[in-house]
């Protein structure tokens, strides 16, 4: 497990770029580690893409915001465009690869594309791309202990919401075997 | 113990305020401080209290003013143009004694400026919070337990003094989720009394008056110094600082709030370079840690803020002249990165004056 | 000799002081009007006052039960907190023209469209008094006044604000009266429109409002039985006398019903809230 992970996870508005960043961090939470999780708000931000930047690290966390990310969820072209760039050299770049085309230049980081929107829509779990992305990155980096990221999912999910924890861990599954 | 949970700098203000015993919360909506307003009118009627949204910011602030006349622990909160419109509420609170609690998420200005994080309000928070003759304790966190456990504090330290109370926050901590505890909900029949408050005499006392005008030039003169009697009390007991690293440390740089992350990190860095550097965080702006930015005795200061330059005025006047101060900024919106700040400090041990470690 | 009956006595939620008021001033009169009903109500002790920016700026020393002075015009924010924090005691706010209708008329507005359930008395004597005769959001178009010399010219400076006409459209008020107190049957009148004020908040009724069209004596140049007469002859024919909203008259237990009626073909408007003050 690294020391430190800065996350960037960003797409349009409403696919759960947010969620799935408060899902990292609540994961570091439970095991006891420094996080923090910074959104963009207000019109327009970055380049119209909704995103977040997670860091969990074991020595408190200076500026929550991510500038040089070592791990990008990217769920549309824009998003990716700009923070395959920002990445640091070495950094795990997800995306989804129907809805992104790689077109950069970087060499020096790992970009792993998976159908997340298609996998999610033909398990009847439209909403939940962005799960299946996150067990891609979990795949990928191991930033926790297994468990723990279904722990985290349940403090994310509303408790008035049950069937929901059910299907976001099965998301994380299947991002994982994609 | 409350069990430790992953909430915004807005709601852990909202939420530690009501635990306080803040029961009347009156605000406007605007970014980026909403949440924190949203989190009330959710849980204050719960909680048996009144969150009410106000036509205007100066409306906010003085039915702020009329709660805490009639004794109760009340709080409304802004961001800086918002706070600009209740600076003339506040001016009345200092004035008439009463205790508040204000809420200050800046962003970006002048005028309507950006949505960004921004420490552009020190020198208002702590010169100019109105017209007149006056001082408030000015809290600034610079992580979410802090926007708790300071908010909390706050409600005591406006009692304590009969002052309004400024928590100065920026949009960062405000929208930015971290882990945090909640202190112990405050039982409402264990708060301090207030026998002056305009609750209803019932005939058992003279009529109690809440009022900030004084006719009587030497009246109002007596009052000022009674005043000011108090803020020497203040400046006495309330001063709250935290160093790190300062010890043997040749530079000192000097941060508050979401600076103040920024800078740990570059001094981290620093360090790691082999630079003897600390960092004082101011967590009062008002009353300021002088003494403490004096007795670091440094060969060089570095201030780091998110604005043009304002806190720097006050360590230069703590400093007096016995070291160079240098600033680092960066304003409107803009957040300043550890690498620009490490590049100030490596710039500074360059310099002759200071030895390396 | 026999033992004496008390026939009449001080007003108990007046204080036995000297006020600062100009000889022929009516802020006396309506002062004495509302202490009276406040005292007739036995609500002496759990009365709040919020007083104004203006002549009547030191009321918080002549009233007798606990007073709050506000900033200029924001009485009713500033009485609106008080009533939310003790919905059971009586709270009303004392305003003049300029501090009611100019610097705070969004505070003004406001309360009375939420329903917040207090009582305003609102003194409309067309001028700015303390500050020495300016015009005031009431002046009377050609009125001379410090600011107006030459006659205040609407082209210029616009018309006045009649205030009852214009708060009567809103949902949140239960009563608007505007009296007089030129003579011991306007008084009685003007007594019995703040007495159903007070009586309306204690009820729970709604926001209530007495608009007692008044002199100036001294900065309109005249003595007090000219002041009347001006009065009479240029302010009530623009600011006729007369209840302006009163839904209780209406038919109306209070602000609610009455909104509810008139909104009946609003879908939203039907559903039921609890009321949470």
């Amino acid at each position: 497990m690294a020391q430190q992970m800065q996350a960037v996870l960003a797409g349009f508005g409403g696919q759960g770029t947010l969620f799935a960043g408060k899902v990292i961090a609540y994961a570091g939470l439970i095991e006891d580690r420094h996080v923090s999780w910074f959104p963009s708000y207000g019109p327009e931000m970055r380049g119209g893409t909704a995103n977040c930047s997670v860091t969990v690290s074991d020595e408190p966390i200076g500026s929550p915001l991510v500038t040089e990310p070592d791990v990008v969820i990217a769920m549309n072209q824009p998003s990716y465009d700009k923070f395959v760039e920002e990445a640091r050299a070495g950094a795990v770049v997800v995306f989804d690869s129907d809805l992104v085309t790689p077109e950069d230049v970087r060499t020096d980081v790992e970009k792993v594309g998976i159908p997340a929107a298609r996998i999610a829509q033909e398990a009847k779990m439209d909403k939940l791309a962005n799960i299946v992305l996150l067990g891609k990155l979990w795949d990928k980096t191991r930033f926790c202990e297994r468990a723990t990221l279904d722990a985290a999912i349940c403090k994310c999910v509303p408790s008035t919401k049950p069937q929901l924890i059910e299907m976001n861990e099965r998301a994380i599954e299947m991002g994982i075997d994609a | 113990m409350s069990e430790k949970v992953l909430m915004k700098g807005n709601e852990a203000l909202a939420e530690a305020a009501m635990r306080a015993g803040c029961r009347y919360f009156f605000g406007y909506p605007i970014t980026p401080q909403t949440e924190l307003a949203a989190y009330m009118s959710k849980h204050l009627p719960k909680h048996g209290g009144t969150y009410l949204q106000a036509e205007s910011e100066v409306s906010a602030i003085n039915m702020v003013y009329g709660a805490a006349a009639c004794g109760v622990r009340t709080m409304t909160s802004s961001s800086s143009p918002g706070v600009s419109l209740k600076t003339e509420g506040i001016s009345y609170l200092a004035g008439a004694d009463l205790p508040a609690v204000i809420i200050n998420v800046q962003r970006g200005g002048p005028g309507l400026g950006s949505i960004q994080p921004s420490q552009s309000d020190y020198w208002q928070a702590t010169r100019a919070m109105g017209h007149g003759d006056f001082f408030l304790p000015v809290f600034a966190p610079s992580t979410v337990q802090e926007m708790a456990d300071l908010v909390y504090e706050a409600f005591d330290v406006a009692d304590r003094y009969r002052t309004p109370v400024v928590i100065l926050a920026d949009g960062m901590l405000g929208q930015m989720m971290e882990p945090v505890v909640m202190p112990e909900e405050r039982a409402l029949e264990d708060l301090p009394a207030k026998p002056w408050a305009t609750d209803g005499h019932r005939g058992a006392r003279p009529h109690n008056v809440v009022n900030s005008l004084f006719l009587d030039a030497q009246q109002l003169y007596e009052k000022n110094v009674e005043r000011f009697e108090r803020y020497e009390q203040i400046a006495r007991d309330e001063v709250r600082v935290e160093e790190y690293l300062t010890d043997d440390a040749d530079i000192v740089v000097v941060a508050f709030g979401a600076a103040a992350r920024i800078a740990r990190s570059a001094v981290n860095d620093a360090r790691a370079k082999g630079i003897k550097v600390g960092l004082i965080r101011p967590i009062t702006l008002w009353p300021y840690p002088s003494e403490a930015i004096r007795a670091c005795d440094a060969k060089a200061y570095l201030v780091v803020e998110m604005n043009m330059g304002q806190m720097v005025e006050d360590v230069r006047l703590a400093v007096n002249g016995q070291a160079p101060v240098e600033f680092f900024g960066r304003a409107g919106g803009v957040i300043p990165r550890p690498d620009e700040v490490l590049a100030c400090i490596e710039e500074l041990a360059r310099k002759e004056v200071v030895s390396h470690g | 000799m026999a033992e004496m009956e008390c026939v009449f006595k001080r007003t108990e939620s007046l204080l036995p002081v000297v006020t600062n008021y100009c000889p022929g001033c009516t802020h006396g009169i309506v002062e004495r009007l509302v202490a009276e009903c406040i005292d007739e109500m036995g609500m002496g002790g759990q009365t709040i006052a919020v007083v104004p920016v203006g002549c009547s700026v030191m009321a918080y020393d002549f009233f007798g039960c606990d007073a709050i002075e506000a900033a200029h015009g924001r009485a009713p924010a500033v009485a609106t907190a008080a009533k939310r924090v003790f919905p059971d005691h009586l709270v009303f706010a004392y305003q003049g023209d300029g501090d009611l209708a100019s610097i705070g008329m969004a505070e003004t507005i406001h309360a009375a469209t939420r329903g917040e359930n207090i009582t305003v008395i609102f003194i409309n004597n067309a001028i700015y008094g303390m500050t020495g005769g300016q015009m005031a959001p009431t002046s009377l178009p050609n009125q001379v006044t410090q600011t107006s010399p030459y006659g205040r010219n609407p082209a210029y400076a616009g018309y006045p604000i009649r205030v009852c006409e214009l708060l009567s459209s809103l949902d949140g008020v239960a009563y608007l009266e505007r009296v007089t107190v030129d003579s011991p049957k306007n008084v009685r009148r003007a007594k019995k429109a703040i007495a159903r004020a007070f009586q309306n908040q204690a009820d729970k009724i709604g926001y209530s409002l007495v608009e007692v069209v008044s002199t100036c004596p001294t900065n309109w140049g005249m003595d007090p039985q000219q002041a009347f007469a001006w009065m009479r002859e240029n302010m009530l024919p623009y600011y006729p006398l007369g209840v302006y909203k009163d839904v209780v008259a209406d038919g109306y237990a209070n602000v609610a019903e009455a909104a509810t009626a008139r909104a009946a073909a609003c879908p939203l408007v039907s559903v039921s809230k609890e009321d949470d003050r």
